[in-house]
């Protein structure tokens, strides 16, 4: 597999604040990679490094394996979590604007806005003025205006707050619309729901630092705990100590079990021996659970 | 380059093609000349159909036969004091002048009555035409006919000429050379003030709007800063070329309009007897002034005043575009507004006070080689000629003070752009001054 994008060992601090701490990444061609941490924790000071807003104090980055330069700026799209457009000027002036900006001929542009007005249904509203549009309409502008050079790898930071539901759903769609096409993409957020259903690979930051870093599923597996639900009909009233009851309706009981160092026949052999087992499941955290308890437990550090 | 080159595009056509560019650009030069057109048509108007202010004047000596001009008249009707005073009370009379028996080598107790306060004019008219009168008669007791005086009297005109280096000898006229320099420095003053706020409103917008995050992602900030201080100069360029063009072309019809309405003034003059010999000394004068303009060298004077035009715009275009940075609002940029109004204010000054009055003194010296005060203080000395080493160390002083300023500001800009809703003082500017 072929990297989009390295970051080794990226330090950046502001006066005396740490903003990145030895931050090491790799993000691979055509996947979608979640940049994940509460805010403050460093994933703007990141993004504006690789967009070169603002410079590493030392490390380096890499897009497609050559020292971040210039030239990298026609390859990348970013959509940053504070945006705006000039509100006098006419929403096709604008894209053409920013097309060029990024490195597109005229002619070039011109084209590409009038594709993408027409593939998001707003090319009647070419003449109009941003102030005098609704802010749905704004925000479709504003992903155009991301996305109109046809980057290789697309930034997006907190891409959906500020997006009304049906806008939120549509941009998801374009940008799994854009990962298909082979398009990578950072998505850095702190809502962790969107990521389960996007992400192919996250990397959390807390407190300056990389905490996390996996596939989605290679993560779940490295949090989980042995802990295991059981749900049985009980024999009688009596069940082993280490056992946790959990509330539950009905007849049938519910368990949390540690397997501690035993496995899960053994476990199961037990349970039979108590009353009929109903089910019985591994409890797997979610993202948004070991995220939270990951910045708790780098918190209290 | 050239995004530069897009930027300064979009910063020229945003602000050319908005409609209060237009209608500022079509109405100011409007405004002058139609307020002067305005003025010039009242005071006609006032002067036709005032009425003649008669004043009485009892005169205790029968010396003083007042002479009447085209707004006073002076009535002798003999009677006493309190009459004439009466006079003016009702209304009949203008005013009342009253001279006492005086003592001519020191006249006084001469009084004035009205009902109104009097103009300084007014006084200043009677002041005069009573001591003309008093002079003459002293003239005559001594023996001398006040004809003989008249007669002797001569106008004096010093050509003043410059000579330079090289030993050309050019005519040069105070006034003349004191009515460009003014103008100029005037409009350097105006230019960099209207369009250095343009400058900071134009970052403010994109600060506050959050659009320089996106447009700071495709472009260095020291490009985007330069390519919005050119842009938005080239408005300023634009709208000042228009402005000129009809200003002068406006007034000229309105002084051709005006001019051919004062015919009678022409004949007034005519019909005095001295007219001829007023005529023949203003022509003289008139002819003095016309070789001046022509000794003028206007093409380097021009040359001057576009360069200066236009280094001064760019010094302290890069500081307000640096203070846009640094702040969320405009009503927070008015307290680093003092580094850049101070200088303007001194040099709009020091160009009244000091380089007009006498260009070539010391002060005048430093106030037009001081990158900060030059743009301004030089154009009063430029139209009475400076010499090469000033010129050209003042012209490369501000090149440099251009470059220092700009990268001085682009320090501060490149940080305060991405810096939101936090307090900026003049310590937190040094901070980011000294950062990388």
């Amino acid at each position: 597999m072929t990297q989009i994008l390295e970051v080794h060992s990226l330090s950046k601090s502001y006066g005396n604040n740490p903003a990145l701490i030895d931050i090491n990444l790799s993000v691979e061609k055509g996947i979608i990679f979640g940049l994940l941490g509460p805010n403050g924790a460093g994933k703007t000071t990141l993004i504006r490094i690789i967009n070169q807003i603002i410079e590493a104090d030392s490390g380096e980055v890499k897009i497609n394996n050559k020292i971040l330069n210039p030239e990298h700026i026609k390859n990348i799209g970013y959509l940053p979590e504070e945006r705006g457009l000039y509100k006098k000027m006419k929403v096709g002036e604008q894209l053409l604007y920013f097309a060029q900006l990024k490195g597109l001929r005229a002619s070039e542009a011109k084209q590409r806005v009038k594709y993408w007005t027409e593939k998001l249904d707003i090319s009647a509203w070419k003449d109009k003025r941003i102030e005098d549009l609704s802010k749905g309409m704004a925000q479709k502008i504003q992903f155009i205006a991301t996305v109109i050079h046809e980057p290789e790898l697309l930034i997006l930071d907190e891409p959906f707050s500020g997006f009304d539901p049906v806008n939120a759903e549509l941009i998801k769609d374009e940008i799994i619309d854009l990962k298909n096409k082979g398009t990578s993409v950072i998505l850095s957020t702190h809502r962790m729901e969107s990521v389960n259903l996007l992400c192919d690979h996250i990397a959390m930051i807390n407190k300056a630092k990389k905490v996390l870093d996996g596939t989605v599923e290679e993560i779940r597996q490295l949090s989980r705990k042995n802990l295991f639900e059981l749900k049985l009909r009980l024999g009688s009233e009596s069940f082993p100590p280490h056992w946790i009851k959990q509330p539950s309706a009905g007849q049938d009981t519910k368990f949390h079990i540690m397997l501690n160092g035993g496995t899960t026949n053994q476990l199961l052999q037990e349970a039979l021996t108590y009353g009929e087992v109903l089910s019985f499941e591994e409890i797997i955290p979610s993202i948004g659970e070991i995220f939270i308890q990951l910045a708790k437990d780098t918190d209290h550090e | 380059m050239n995004k530069i080159l897009l930027v300064i595009k979009r910063e020229y056509f945003a602000r050319v093609k908005k409609k209060s560019f237009l209608l500022v650009t079509l109405l100011t030069p409007l405004l002058f000349p139609s307020i002067l057109g305005v003025f010039l048509w009242i005071a006609m108007n006032e002067r036709e159909s005032e009425a003649l202010r008669i004043i009485e004047v009892v005169d205790e000596n029968n010396l003083f036969r007042m002479e009447s001009s085209d707004q006073y008249a002076f009535s002798y009707s003999n009677r006493d004091r309190e009459e004439a005073k009466d006079l003016v009370k009702s209304g009949d009379r203008y005013g009342f002048l009253y001279i006492p028996k005086i003592a001519l080598d020191h006249p006084s107790g001469i009084m004035y009555y009205t009902d109104k306060n009097p103009s300084m004019a007014m006084l200043a008219h009677l002041e005069s035409a009573l001591k003309r009168k008093i002079e003459e008669i002293r003239l005559f007791d001594s023996g001398i006919d006040p004809n003989i005086i008249a007669e002797l009297r001569t106008n004096v005109y010093v050509q003043a000429v410059t000579l330079d280096n090289a030993g050309e000898e050019k005519a040069s006229n105070a006034v003349v050379n004191y009515i460009l320099g003014f103008i100029a420095g005037i409009l350097i003053y105006m230019f960099i003030f209207i369009y250095g706020n343009q400058i900071m409103q134009g970052v403010i917008e994109e600060k506050s709007s959050r659009i320089i995050e996106i447009l700071i992602s495709s472009i260095k900030p020291f490009q985007l800063m330069t390519g919005k201080i050119i842009g938005i100069g080239l408005v300023g360029l634009s709208q000042f070329l228009i402005w000129i063009i009809l200003i002068s072309g406006i007034s000229a019809l309105v002084m051709g309009y005006f001019g051919m309405m004062m015919p009678q003034q022409q004949a007034l003059e005519m019909s005095n007897p001295n007219a001829g010999q007023i005529l023949e000394t203003s022509a003289g004068e008139m002819g003095q002034y016309l070789k001046v303009i022509q000794d003028i060298d206007f093409f380097k004077l021009v040359l001057t005043f576009v360069f200066y035009f236009i280094g001064g715009y760019l010094l302290y275009g890069a500081f307000f575009a640096a203070i846009g940075a640094a702040v969320d609002t405009p009503s927070d940029a008015q307290q680093f507004m003092f580094p850049v109004t101070i200088p303007l204010i001194v040099a709009y000054f020091g160009l009244f006070v000091f380089v007009l009055d006498d260009p070539n003194s010391n002060i005048s010296f430093w106030l037009s080689i001081i990158p900060f005060t030059s743009p301004i203080a030089m154009m009063g000395r430029a139209s009475y000629g400076v010499p090469f080493f000033d010129l050209a160390l003042s012209m490369g002083l501000l090149i440099l003070g251009f470059f220092f300023t700009t990268w001085m500001a682009g320090k501060i800009y490149r940080i305060g752009i991405l810096v939101h809703g936090s307090k900026v003082n003049y310590g937190t500017l040094w901070r980011w001054l000294k950062t990388a």
